[in-house]
């Protein structure tokens, strides 16, 4: 430790090395931190979806609906221990830009199966009994600044109501999650609501989006899935059953190249960056050869001199890398979705900040140890020869 | 000797003298290059992506909607509706009707390139479709005959969906499908479509004599006021009708969002590091010529000339750079041919990267300033160093 001051004057010598070699670090490391970030956004929570659980969609496309008397039968099933479902509203609030990802639901089976949304249990007791209300996402209510109690009128072109009036809601509670990568956009509100309106119109009422049940052991689920499906086939809405998970994921790989594509070239290019950095760092340590030289003649041995380069390269790494991680992560966090919304899961998982500060150490290590090595091998007459 | 001579023989001798520090210049290179890549490719996404929309475009074509409906996915119009609209004055007449009530639904099918199903866009359309867009020809096999289960498939589908080339059978659901035809229109998003006819369409989606959405031809690219104003006056019609280009461009919008504020932030990030890279190497560079620069001060060439000669030279890495990173974007991407999901109509639509040479164009002017910035500092170090510690120096 007592040579850490060395350390830290052989990096001020060249000031502006440093400087410029740290800037490049942390800018890499900033974008790494963006890349994960976006690629989480681009898998849509995938990591998050459950296991247990199973969604079933009309064979044809998730867009049609099917009869909500297949709840029942669901239920029936040996193996299903717990059954909710959903229908799309996409409703916008006064103007189609400012749409809000609605969904009907049944609230009290909506939100024992999606325990990642937390409720408090007063605003989730006020939600149950009111027929009207909805319970809207933490993300969601800071963007469009609305509170409990608000009022908030909805249009919705799927379900338009006669004489094209708007759909009146009330926030009874917002939820919040405890869990990284939980969509807090979103907009749920009672089924029975839009079924009460829709039952008006010729073969309209009864009809349900998708269909979510959880399963007692999801090691079956996939015989379960084809069950399922089987007891359904032939009916005029045949349908489509598998794991919320491959859901997820199909739904993701259909961005399709594009997100690949830019997380492919940026990632590139962040090893480039910290390619020239590392370089940068090799090049100022051979440039003091014969000062190590000097160095070992007072007295410094092989392992000293290997562990004072070391952590030098180190220092930069970690001034660097812990900069840039901690910018990146405080950006994410407070800043949030850059695009105003359109990408709902915009986090930086922990899994990944882990792996960055590996990455950081990795740096330093890496970029050290063969300069390192080679100034510990230094014979002194050669050291100091060379100029 | 006057300034020019000066900056001229100076230069002159920086320039000679790259090849001995080749190692760095050559990391300048790449690395500007590398961003100029990055910024294009992503521009070329983002350009691709609005030239297929906006290539679907023809102004004489126009779309009515139901009013308060952004996209064809959510609007609907009933069968009596969609006869009022296409009876409206504006519209093209000769040789019947030009105006065409579609439906627009999604088909879950699986992308060629994951096997996995992705929402593949099915319009069910009437025989007057192809008169509403006269851009749009088949090109191989025929059209479909109306009242069959028979699809001509756009050519881009048909190249990123599984399976539907001519004479292949698909099954969606319940409904059994021939594909009998590819067609053409003009690498427009229109080719990412599945087409049929809306008649055999409507009981498998149980959409009665309902559609979604009436596309038209108008009799003069000029007529759309009266057509406009005809349906506004119309009390038994709530309807909104919109030119097709200005339709694709509004769909376009929030991917277009996506792709630009993402990409933009990337390429931003790079070009931050490439510049401290440029600004690293220009400094060595600097520095290992102090000794070469200081003998030329003393010999009595002026400050300018040497600032002049080290900008020029972190000028020429970045244009080599900013050369190389537009070329090999433009190899790479140009003509890439991908889908992706269309938010705002929920489902795929294929289209081509576009590496436009106003793209390159602006990749280059990137790498200059970043040169320029990069070599800026160093410059004025070089011409600060006092002459004579400087000619002390190893």
């Amino acid at each position: 430790m007592k040579f850490l001051h060395l350390v830290w004057r052989n990096l001020l010598r060249r000031k502006v090395r440093t400087i410029m070699t740290v800037a490049s670090i942390l800018v890499a490391f900033v974008l790494f931190g963006a890349l994960m970030a976006i690629r989480a956004a681009f898998s849509m929570g995938v990591d998050i979806a459950g296991a247990d659980r199973l969604m079933m969609i009309h064979k044809v496309s998730i867009i049609q609906p099917m009869p909500a008397s297949y709840g029942e039968r669901i239920k029936a099933t040996e193996g299903v221990t717990a059954l909710t479902h959903a229908n799309w509203f996409g409703g916008f609030y006064q103007e189609p830009s400012n749409f809000v990802q609605s969904m009907a639901v049944d609230p009290p089976t909506w939100l024992e199966m999606y325990p990642e949304f937390e409720v408090p249990p007063d605003q989730r007791k006020t939600w149950f009994g009111d027929r009207t209300g909805a319970i809207i996402g933490a993300d969601l209510a800071k963007r469009m600044n609305w509170k409990i109690g608000d009022r908030v009128p909805l249009l919705a072109p799927i379900y338009q109501r006669a004489h094209d009036g708007p759909w009146e809601f009330t926030v009874d509670g917002i939820y919040d999650s405890t869990k990284q990568g939980v969509d807090k956009t979103q907009f749920f509100f009672h089924y029975d609501y839009l079924n009460e309106a829709m039952r008006k119109l010729p073969g309209q009422g009864d009809q349900i989006g998708w269909y979510i049940f959880r399963v007692a052991d999801p090691s079956t689920s996939d015989l379960l899935a084809k069950r399922i499906d089987a007891m359904f086939a032939n009916s005029s809405a045949e349908t489509k059953t598998a794991t919320e998970k491959a859901f997820v994921s199909d739904f993701a790989k259909q961005i399709g190249d594009i997100g690949s594509i830019m997380i492919a070239i940026a990632g590139v290019v962040m090893f480039f960056i910290l390619f020239v950095a590392g370089n940068a760092m090799a090049q100022s340590v051979r440039e003091r050869i014969n000062e190590l030289g000097v160095l070992k003649t007072l007295g410094f041995n092989d392992g000293r001199i290997l562990a004072l380069v070391l952590l030098e390269s180190c220092t930069i790494a970690l001034l660097g890398g812990g900069i840039g991680l901690a910018l990146i992560w405080c950006l994410i966090t407070f800043g949030g979705d850059p695009t105003g919304g359109l990408l709902p899961i915009f986090h930086f998982p922990t899994r990944d900040v882990v792996f960055g500060v590996l990455l950081v150490f990795l740096l330093g290590f890496g970029t050290g140890l063969l300069p390192a090595l080679q100034a510990s091998r230094l014979k002194i007459v050669d050291a100091l020869r060379r100029t | 000797m006057n300034w020019i001579t000066q900056m001229l023989a100076v230069t002159g001798v920086t320039l000679r003298s790259i090849p001995q520090r080749l190692g760095s210049s050559i990391v300048a290179i790449i690395g500007i290059g590398g961003v100029v890549v990055v910024f294009t490719a992503v521009l070329s996404i983002a350009e691709g992506f609005r030239a297929a929309m906006r290539g679907t475009g023809d102004p004489q074509t126009v779309i009515v909607l139901r009013s308060g409906s952004d996209t064809e996915m959510t609007s609907g119009l009933g069968g009596e509706e969609t006869r009022l609209i296409s009876e409206k004055p504006g519209l093209e007449t000769s040789d019947g009707p030009h105006a065409s009530p579609e439906l627009f639904v999604i088909v879950g099918h699986p992308l060629q390139r994951s096997g996995t199903d992705a929402n593949v866009p099915l319009r069910g359309v009437t025989p007057a479709a192809l008169k509403a867009r006269p851009q749009i020809r088949i090109v191989e096999g025929r059209m479909f005959n109306t009242g069959t289960n028979e699809i001509v498939v756009g050519r881009s589908a048909s190249r990123q969906f599984a399976g539907l080339t001519v004479g292949s059978a698909v099954r969606w659901g319940t409904s059994n499908w021939v594909v009998v035809g590819i067609f053409d229109a003009n690498g427009s998003v229109a080719e990412s479509e599945i087409w049929c006819d809306a008649r055999v369409l409507q009981p498998a989606y149980n959409r009665g004599n309902s559609f979604q959405s009436v596309y038209a031809r108008l009799a003069s690219v000029d007529s759309f006021q009266t057509f406009k104003d005809a349906l506004t006056t119309d009390p038994r019609l709530q309807v909104t009708v919109i030119r097709e280009p200005d339709y694709y461009s509004q769909q376009s919008q929030v991917l277009q969002t996506v792709i630009r504020r993402v990409g933009f932030g990337i390429a931003g990030l790079m070009a931050l590091g490439a510049i401290f890279g440029a600004v690293n190497t220009m400094y060595s560079a600097v520095a290992n010529r102090t000794r070469e620069i200081a003998t030329l001060r003393a010999l009595g060439f002026g400050a300018s000339p040497v600032v002049a000669s080290v900008l020029f030279e972190a000028v020429l890495l970045s244009v080599v750079g900013g050369v190389m990173g537009g070329g090999l974007a433009w190899i790479g991407f140009d003509g890439f041919q991908t889908t992706t999901m269309n938010w705002q109509s929920f489902s795929q639509v294929a289209f081509a990267f576009r590496v436009t040479p106003d793209l390159l164009m602006r990749g280059l002017i990137f790498a200059v300033i970043m040169g320029l910035i990069g070599g800026f500092f160093p410059a004025v170090r070089a011409a600060r160093m006092p002459v004579v510690t400087a000619l002390r120096q190893l």
